[in-house]
């Protein structure tokens, strides 16, 4: 066996394994280092030099960009530290909009709290603030650039992790500033509203457009039948805002906070995954039957489907003619709901609660506004659901159990895992491998444990009777751009690919609760998937009020009905 | 009417292989050619590259010798170095400011004949104050003579879009 190798962080012996810096491993002698710049999923930066330490022999060093070495002695804690740390706060808080008590991001924000756990008290710099506009052009983000502090973590996730690069550092010195393209706004750019920048930005600087005043509103208006629809991936983050434990279940306590602010009716958009399942699992099938558009591409992801729009035109035509679980759902509800009720469908208002801030555009787009009435009016996110909560008094985990209302809140395991990057295969899967092998299998027989796994690119090879069908399941756009070249070029060959823009799928969703732990997005996916075990069905197929929307409604999947209110197409959005 | 207007761009992106690490000398040879930075050239250079095109603006707008706004066919370089300020450069500055009707936060004439650029030394320092217009230096300036210059640039320049015409 091999000597270990250790160092010595604050008189604290610490083994050295595989970590990528210091910081890593100082971490593990429990002390947290601050810092703005560093995401142990993305590059090393090293701009915020908030994690200096002092080492013996080669004095202040970024611990983010040194490699551990053996025998190291690393102090955090020295005189010079702390007031170098002190000073290095000033220094952003004097080019910093500090509108904490009105600021969205107030509560989360890293720079107020790293200001506190430092004392910072008060800054002896002037502020030479010019103020820029605020760019609310997006339907799905906003962005202050008077309260960025030029850490690079949008950028970099942008560019390096979503293959995107709709925003960048621009100029230079105390010019510099982090802008779209040539100083236009977010909605004019290749941006594909993922908020995956918004996740790691640390201030006020971006964050998801709110649209909570839009919703009370709603609710307020007596002439109004307001029901809401909730995405799965939000009743395993919620807790968080409130002081619950990472990945805490807490759909009961959501219906119950939802009725109570004056829901008329609650529903689950797992439902509506129960119907993508059958109409996407068919419409696969009919393609590998003919031999036509294979792969075949989930299409539940809106900002996928933007960036095959932007990127990849020539591949639409693989894309799932599938509308997303949201856009469903809304198209059902104001349909189905409406008749039911004999309202108006203007009267009825669609609000859909999603970990994610692509869908507030999806929800805009042209196609989904049937006679110029939206499918889905709002859509909030886990972090805007949150707030109203709060603003309303809420005591909410200790909020009495509730049911979400028949029929749309009945859902399977299969509609439930959709949050999940592999939960949408899997479900495919579970009606896929019945309808090839020609046989039920059975309640108790439905995980498919080879689709699931924390690696962001996955390849599945599964044999059903004598068909083989090969799969991928990638999450993060700059892997699925890696993916497709890779298709482009003849390199590999899928039957069926699920691509979910944001890394971990929804459950890490750009509209979830802030947090700066990476334990967090393990804990949401296995919660997710032990959701469905307290589930008395688990495939979509079995959905009794699926099958019941079937037999009065759609007659069948892929029928001219079901295409005119579950399907959808995609228009090639190449610029240059 | 894309493709003649990208032709020398399409020549430049060959020239350098296409490759998206030339970017640097890429935008130096569109410079040249365009005399700034044009926006949809410098998103076709991106699309091209196969690179965002923030990153391009980003390398555009952090180089001083990059300039994002058309800039004039005579480009006056007017050294405010110390030997140059000691001899008074800020007159003819503000002499040549007046005479082209430009200000401190407009630098190029509206018929786009003219930009004024301060630069801090230009190593002539026995012939202060100087000034350099295109590539000529000229030196022992009085803010009259400075005038003087432009105005015989003018005239020419009067002369041969009148001899087009």
């Amino acid at each position: 066996m091999s000597k270990d190798r250790k160092l010595t962080v604050d008189n604290i012996k610490v083994l050295i394994e595989d970590e990528r810096n210091l910081l890593e491993v100082i971490r593990k002698a429990n002390i947290e280092l601050p810092t703005f710049c560093y995401h142990s999923e993305m590059s090393i930066y090293g701009a915020c030099r908030l994690c200096l330490v002092e080492i013996e022999g080669r004095g202040l060093q970024p611990a983010c960009s040194i490699k551990p070495e053996e025998g190291m002695v690393v102090n955090t804690n020295t005189k010079e530290l702390r007031k170098i740390r002190k000073m290095i706060l000033e220094l952003i808080l004097a080019s910093h909009e500090s509108a904490c008590p009105t600021c969205v991001k107030g509560g989360d924000c890293q720079l107020q709290k790293l200001a506190r756990r430092m004392g910072v008290t008060h800054i002896r710099f002037s502020k030479g603030l010019e103020r820029v506009k605020i760019d609310e052009s997006s339907p799905s983000l906003v962005r202050e650039p008077n309260k960025c502090i030029l850490c690079g973590d949008c950028v970099r996730m942008c560019n390096e992790i979503q293959g995107v690069g709709a925003i960048d550092f621009a100029y230079r010195g105390s010019n510099a500033k982090v802008t779209p393209y040539f100083g236009k706004e977010l909605a004019e750019v290749e941006c594909v509203n993922c908020g995956q920048c918004a996740r790691v930005c640390p201030t006020g600087a971006l964050y998801p457009k709110p649209n909570i005043d839009e919703v009370w509103d709603a609710i307020h208006d007596p002439g109004k039948m307001v029901v809401a629809q909730i995405a799965p991936a939000v009743r395993v983050s919620l807790g968080e805002s409130f002081h619950m434990e990472a990945g805490t279940l807490t759909t009961e306590q959501i219906v119950s906070a939802l009725r109570t602010m004056g829901f008329d009716a609650v529903y689950d958009t797992s439902f509506a995954a129960d119907l993508t399942v059958i109409e996407e699992a068919e419409e696969f099938l009919g393609r590998v039957e003919k031999g036509e558009n294979i792969p075949l591409f989930t299409s539940c992801c809106p900002a996928w489907v933007s960036f095959a729009e932007q990127y990849y035109p020539e591949f639409l035509p693989h894309l799932s003619s599938c509308k997303s679980p949201q856009q469903m759902m809304g198209s059902v509800i104001k349909n189905r709901l409406a008749a039911s009720k004999k309202l108006k469908k203007e009267d009825i208002v669609v609000v859909s609660i999603m970990p994610c801030t692509a869908k507030k555009s999806e929800a805009l787009r042209p196609e989904f506004s049937p006679d110029s009435v939206r499918d889905v009016d709002y859509v909030l996110t886990t972090q805007e659901l949150a707030l109203m909560i709060k603003e309303m008094g809420l005591n909410f985990s200790q909020l009495p159990k509730d049911s979400f209302d028949l029929p749309f809140g009945f859902k399977t395991g299969g509609g439930v895992i959709f949050g999940n990057s592999g939960g949408v295969t899997e479900a495919v899967l579970r009606y896929v491998s019945e309808k090839i092998e020609g046989q039920k299998n059975g309640n108790n027989n439905y995980v498919f444990e080879c689709v699931r796994g924390k690696d962001e690119v996955r390849e599945v090879r599964l044999e059903l009777k004598d068909k083989t069908i090969t799969l991928a399941i990638v999450s993060g756009l700059g892997n699925a751009k890696k993916l497709i070249e890779k298709i482009k070029s003849g390199e590999v060959h899928y039957d069926l690919i699920e691509v979910m823009a944001c890394p971990g799928g929804c459950i890490n969703g750009g509209g979830q609760p802030v947090t700066k732990d990476v334990c967090v997005k393990a804990k949401r996916t296995i919660s997710l998937y032990d959701s469905e075990k307290t589930l008395q069905l688990h495939k979509p197929q079995d959905n009794p009020y699926v099958t019941e929307l079937y037999n009065t409604l759609f007659k069948h999947p892929g029928s001219e009905i079901a295409h005119e209110l579950l399907h959808t197409s995609y228009q090639a959005r190449k610029n240059g | 009417m894309e493709n003649t207007t990208y032709e020398k761009v399409n020549a430049i992106l060959s020239e350098n292989n296409y490759n998206p690490h030339g970017l640097i000398p890429i935008l130096q040879a569109v410079q040249e050619e365009y005399r700034y930075l044009p926006e949809n050239v410098m998103a076709y250079v991106a699309s091209s590259l196969g690179i965002p095109a923030s990153k391009v603006f980003g390398v555009a707008s952090f180089y001083s010798h990059f300039t994002l706004q058309p800039k004039g066919k005579y480009i006056i370089k007017i050294c405010d170095g110390t030997a140059c300020h000691v001899k008074k450069s800020t007159e003819i500055i503000n002499a040549l400011e007046k005479h082209l009707g430009l200000t401190a936060g407009r630098r190029t004439t509206e018929d786009l004949l003219f930009t004024i650029e301060t630069v801090a030394c230009l190593g002539t320092c026995g012939l202060a104050p100087a000034i350099v217009i295109n590539d000529e230096v000229h030196g022992l300036l009085t803010p009259e003579k400075a005038v003087e210059l432009v105005k015989q640039i003018q005239a020419k320049e009067a002369n041969s879009s009148g001899d087009k015409e």
